[in-house]
């Protein structure tokens, strides 16, 4: 059975006047067991409270459980030691989906893109360029250990 | 989250991908359909109708069977892909690497 893992949800009711949000955190241990559940439960809090077309729950579910699986196994090389951590920043118009993970980093412009006909017949290398496809942006940080996807809501 | 395996009357080895497939599971699928060309299978039909989504690494060990398979001188096909599962076939051109059928019912048949 995975680790379990640790969500936190805040609420925030904009008293000042700004747009209302909602933080939701996510702490898993570096086990690839965990990512179906992990991938659920952000999705699940993503999208609840909005009307949602299949397709969108579907790219939530796909680039999740991407970057959640690049995380754990290039970042933290399935490191017992090591913890994915996921935060997603909800409003009304957009998701913005952060996961981080504690390995060394890696530059993604060194990324092939694994669509030329002599790649197609390779077993890796489609992750990275799945998220770019399936989000409206990607953003990563100077070291290289974290993503973040901005989905806008339709 | 799982693999259902059965046999076709015409002798098809079929494998019914329910729930993901992804990182987590990929290594099974693998295993499975390698198994069944030890056991002398050579048609092999993956169906996709009970699959809610796959990652990268789900469309990469499709890419090592689709070799495996060829290697030992037999056919594969792919059956059930919804849109949203048809559309990440798009996006990585592997449509163009796989013989997909819209049903397994249709798939059978083109073997």
């Amino acid at each position: 059975m995975p680790s379990s893992l640790r969500l936190c949800v805040r609420r925030s009711s904009a008293p000042d006047g700004g747009e209302a949000g909602t933080l939701v955190t996510l702490r898993l241990p570096s086990e690839v067991e965990c990512i179906e559940e992990a991938v659920e439960l952000v999705t699940r809090h993503c999208l609840a409270g909005h009307a949602a077309p299949r397709k969108t729950r579907f790219r939530l579910q796909v680039v999740l459980s991407e970057a959640i699986s690049n995380a754990i196994v290039r970042g933290n090389r399935e490191d017992r030691d090591k913890w994915v951590h996921v935060r997603a920043e909800l409003d009304r118009d957009t998701i913005r989906l952060h996961v981080t993970d504690e390995g060394a980093g890696f530059d993604p412009a060194a990324v092939p893109e694994p669509i030329r006909p002599e790649q197609l017949d390779e077993a890796n290398g489609r992750g990275l360029y799945l998220i770019r496809k399936l989000v409206d942006a990607v953003e990563f940080n100077e070291r290289g250990n974290s993503i973040c996807m901005i989905l806008r809501r339709p | 989250m799982g693999f259902h395996q059965t046999k076709d009357a015409s002798g098809v080895a079929v494998l019914q991908v329910e729930g993901q497939l992804i990182v987590g599971n990929r290594q099974e699928l693998k295993d499975l359909v390698q198994a069944a060309l030890e056991q002398g299978e050579r048609r092999l039909l993956i169906d996709f109708s009970r699959t809610g989504y796959i990652d990268s690494s789900g469309l990469g060990a499709l890419v090592s069977i689709s070799k495996k398979v060829r290697e030992a001188g037999g056919e594969l096909r792919l059956s059930g892909l919804n849109e949203d599962l048809r559309s990440l076939f798009e996006l990585t051109k592997l449509d163009t690497l796989f013989a997909i059928a819209e049903t397994p019912q249709q798939a059978l048949a083109s073997f």
